[in-house]
């Protein structure tokens, strides 16, 4: 399956040499909204200098505990919402661990990482990039 | 007490897709339906929880019509419960009972059902004249047929008069139509005839989702215990599902009016058809509690493993799991149906729920039963639970520790139509009459009801199924069972009283109430008989010791019925509130109230309705019906004090058997409490001792509860009171109260 994967030394997560174009390019090209902090990954600066990332790695916890199944894999192997099927219960939300789910408060349904690769393309550090690994087992939740 | 860990790898290995279908004769079956009436309505979505309108159906004259929601009606029984005993007081009469065609069936989602955001959001209230009590019942059940009520248009369904064939009640909430159809070849049951009728009320597969059944089966035409189911589509597992409207007859009453189903087909579901006021509150709130399902659930009760059966050891641990007719409160067998058992037979692979974004996800199913006796011998079924009212009553309280027998009697119930609780608490009556000689072979006719047998236990069922033999005195109840028994000199009069589990001819549900005094007043001093929907005190009384003191217990009293009425007002179901708590809460005031949960409520329903409550204004909201509950009981020749007493298996050791079981116990307290020398006294003097000193004990409680209440010492809510609460406003209402002052 396609996951994003980050390599945090070559991240700017400070924003010193760069404007973590890999959040404004998903929120624009995918979701077509403007707000950075309502995208698909976060880079985020800790305390002590260093940074952490909010990615989904397609574990497919979700897909799970979703009760309507409009979370599946698709034939990458990536989680994908179906949102005709999307009944908003929002379980996915409360059940990522990595809580990597997003909400647009004009949309019901949420909206996840589908390991484009637009933000790969975005960071001036190629400190992202997409890989294909083994899907894991679906744990019972 | 120590929690079981889960283990995926005990998990048995059962494919949860295959099951025995009944789908070869639904084009015939079909065909065979005749249209009485057909009438045309305009679907429409709530908006902040409301419709505004009701739908009246009379299945004796064929009258469909719309009614208007009024504000009077919102402002003071708010909605599920209110509206239903809102809609019933205005049908009957004091003399009505509940085969009079003026009896209704109303079924009221609330104005919370039917979000999703939140778990345990889609229940439906219904509510009847009980044939076992004569006074209303209501019943808290899931499923998806409220929110798909209320999506279609309407904020309750009332039912009205009796069919002179079996019919079918059909909404169409996509296109607006409402049909009564005769259905003369309709199965009987109810997981056949669920199934037939999602297919073929269903436009195409993804349709089936949209469709909710409401229907009972053959043992509730030839008993008083019947019970509603209420299906949704499990399109993991590929078949229909049922939750149950269990309590007090009321699928006796559907069966009475010759309903065969009510069919609800609503609108694709999404998150947001309740129009509510303030969606952004309820999506954070929803996610917050998922999350404390997530990160809470596998520590403390694991509903999602094992569904409510979790407590079936800690009951037993405790000596409070009802064994035995309500005799002992454990069993060395208690091992075979615990939640260690339940976790691997259980299907553990698939989502759970009987409303979307339950979280909690106790809905569990056992897949894969081949049915053992009866007309589906040979089949493969999926029983839905068992939940621990199950385990407990169809299990230890009967000896059956069994658990393939467990299910199968649990799965007959379910599809027959009757209520699990009260089959449970009849049939260990029927046990222990046996075994005192009450009953026997003959008078049985040839039922050898011993302790666990489960093959006879089984034919009892499917004599009542049939409308045969002693099954249908079995059907009548333990009240109507103790008179028979008592009329045919079977047996002393005093034992039969003392050991037949029922109050206002309500059967008991599944805790043994003995030691604890908070729990005999929780199931005693209740509008509808003892349940455990009111005041499940027990726990908090005996596990958890939170309400220690006598006024503890009384205030909880007060408290706690209310409390819960709430959630049988809007549509909540109430294991979301306390069966996963904060993981700080122990350290809040007021712990055993789960403050923080509380405020989720208060929450949810302002963001609903756009409302502002806070949580005093939740109690005095609930107290409006609760007392209005009371004084229909009383218009109905019930609801006073002589009827709010407890056989005294209920309240203590009624056999010497029983108090040997627990000697130092009891002689503790004829020691501590009572101020006597248990040395110097007989077996019968200390039993003597504990009848008159328990008795005591609860009339003190009687006396503390109904002051605390705002009710007179005769169980009358007082013309204060009424006051307090806006119900002096319906004169109907103060007239009924003014009789008995």
């Amino acid at each position: 399956m396609r996951q994003l994967r980050i390599d945090l030394s070559k991240c700017d997560a400070g924003r010193a040499t760069c404007q973590h174009e890999c959040e404004s390019s998903c929120v624009e090209k995918v979701f077509k909204l403007t707000d950075p902090a309502m995208a698909a990954l976060h880079i985020r600066e800790l305390a002590d200098g260093s940074g952490q990332a909010v990615l989904c790695d397609q574990c497919g916890d979700c897909v799970v505990v979703c009760p309507t199944e409009a979370l599946s894999r698709n034939k990458l192997g990536v989680v994908v919402i179906d949102k005709k099927v999307c009944v908003g219960c929002y379980m996915c939300m409360g059940f990522c661990e990595k809580e990597i789910f997003e909400r647009n408060p004009e949309w019901t349904e949420p909206y996840k990482c589908i390991s484009c690769g637009i933000c790969v393309k975005a960071c001036p550090h190629a400190a992202l990039e997409i890989v294909d690994v083994p899907e894991p087992a679906y744990r019972i939740l | 007490m120590s929690q079981f860990v889960f283990d995926p790898t005990k998990v048995m290995d059962i494919d949860f897709t295959k099951r025995t279908e009944y789908l070869e004769g639904l084009e015939a079956i079909k065909a065979a339906h005749k249209v009485l009436k057909e009438i045309s309505f305009t679907p429409s979505l709530p908006d902040k929880g409301y419709n505004h309108r009701s739908l009246y159906v009379n299945v004796g004259t064929l009258e469909v019509k719309e009614k208007p929601v009024t504000q009077q009606m919102k402002d003071v029984f708010l909605g599920g419960r209110g509206f239903g005993l809102w809609h019933l007081w205005n049908a009957v009469k004091p003399t009505t009972r509940w085969n009079d065609p003026e009896n209704e069936i109303i079924i009221c989602p609330g104005p919370v059902s039917g979000i999703t955001q939140y778990a345990g959001t889609g229940k439906s209230l219904v509510v009847t004249l009980s044939p076992q009590t004569d006074i209303p019942i209501d019943s808290n059940v899931g499923g998806y047929f409220g929110p798909l009520l209320k999506f279609s248009g309407f904020d309750a369904l009332e039912i009205q008069g009796k069919s002179e064939c079996d019919l079918i009640v059909f909404i169409d909430g996509q296109k607006g139509i409402i049909r009564i159809e005769e259905a003369p070849e309709e199965p009987v049951d109810s997981h056949v005839l669920a199934e037939v009728l999602t297919h073929m009320y269903a436009e195409n597969d993804a349709d089936r989702v949209n469709i909710s059944v409401v229907c009972t089966g053959a043992a509730a035409e030839h008993s008083l215990i019947g019970m509603l189911n209420f299906s949704w589509w499990d399109h993991r597992r590929g078949c229909i599902r049922l939750k149950q409207a269990g309590r007090g007859g009321i699928g006796t009453v559907f069966r009475n009016k010759r309903i065969r189903a009510v069919v609800c087909r609503g609108p694709q579901v999404k998150g947001d058809l309740n129009n509510v006021a303030d969606y952004e509150t309820i999506a954070k709130t929803g996610i917050k509690y998922h999350k404390e399902i997530r990160e809470n659930d596998p520590y403390q009760c694991m509903m999602r493993r094992n569904g409510t059966a979790h407590i079936v050891e800690i009951m037993d641990a405790y000596d409070l799991l009802p064994t035995h007719n309500f005799q002992y409160g454990s069993h060395p067998d208690t091992h075979k149906i615990d939640s260690a058992y339940w976790q691997s037979r259980c299907t553990q692979k698939t989502v759970d729920g009987c409303w979307y974004g339950c979280s909690m996800a106790c809905a569990k199913g056992a897949d894969g039963l081949v049915v053992k006796t009866g007309p589906y011998k040979g089949h493969t079924v999926t029983v839905d639970g068992p939940e621990y009212e199950n385990a407990a009553g169809l299990g230890s309280n009967c000896g059956v520790f069994d658990p393939d027998y467990l299910l199968e009697l649990n799965f007959y119930c379910d599809t027959y139509g009757i209520c699990t609780i009260t089959y449970g608490t009849l049939t260990a009556f029927v046990m222990e009459c046996y075994q005192r000689g009450i009953l026997n072979k003959e008078r049985t006719g040839g039922l050898e009801m011993t302790w666990g047998n489960a093959e006879d236990d089984l034919e009892m069922m499917h004599q009542m199924a049939r409308g045969e033999g002693f099954g249908i005195i079995a059907g009548q109840g333990v009240k109507k069972m103790k008179e028979i028994f008592i009329k045919n000199g079977w047996g002393d009069p005093k034992l039969i009283n003392d050991i037949g589990m029922e109050n206002k001819g309500l059967e008991y549900s599944q805790y043994m109430s003995k030691e604890s005094l908070a729990q005999q007043g929780g199931y005693a001093l209740t509008n509808k008989g003892p349940q455990h929907d009111e005041a499940w005190l027990i726990f908090m009384d005996m596990v958890n010791k939170q309400i220690p003191t006598f006024e503890d217990k009384a205030e909880a009293l007060y408290y706690f019925p209310l409390f819960r009425t709430w959630f049988g007002l809007n549509g909540f179901c109430k294991l979301p509130w306390n069966d996963v708590v904060p993981s700080n809460n122990a350290q809040q005031p007021e712990a055993h109230k789960i403050p923080e949960h509380v405020q989720n409520y208060v929450d949810i329903f302002t963001a609903t309705t756009g409302i502002k409550i806070d949580k005093d204004e939740l109690i005095h909201q609930s107290a409006k019906v609760y007392n209005f509950q009371r004084i229909f009981n009383i218009r109905m020749g019930k609801g006073l004090r002589k009827d709010d007493h407890a056989p005294f298996r209920a309240l203590g050791p009624v056999t010497t058997e029983e108090y040997l079981s627990r000697q130092e116990r009891y002689d503790k307290q004829i020691a501590e409490e009572m101020k006597l020398d248990p040395t110097t006294m007989s077996l019968e003097e200390k039993m003597a001792a504990h009848r008159s000193w328990r008795q005591g004990r609860y009339e003190q409680l009687t006396d503390a509860v109904y002051k605390r209440r705002g009710w007179t010492p005769n169980g009358v809510p007082t013309l204060e009171r009424l006051k307090e609460l806006g119900l002096d406003a319906f004169p109907e209402v103060v007239d009924v109260v003014k009789l008995h002052l």
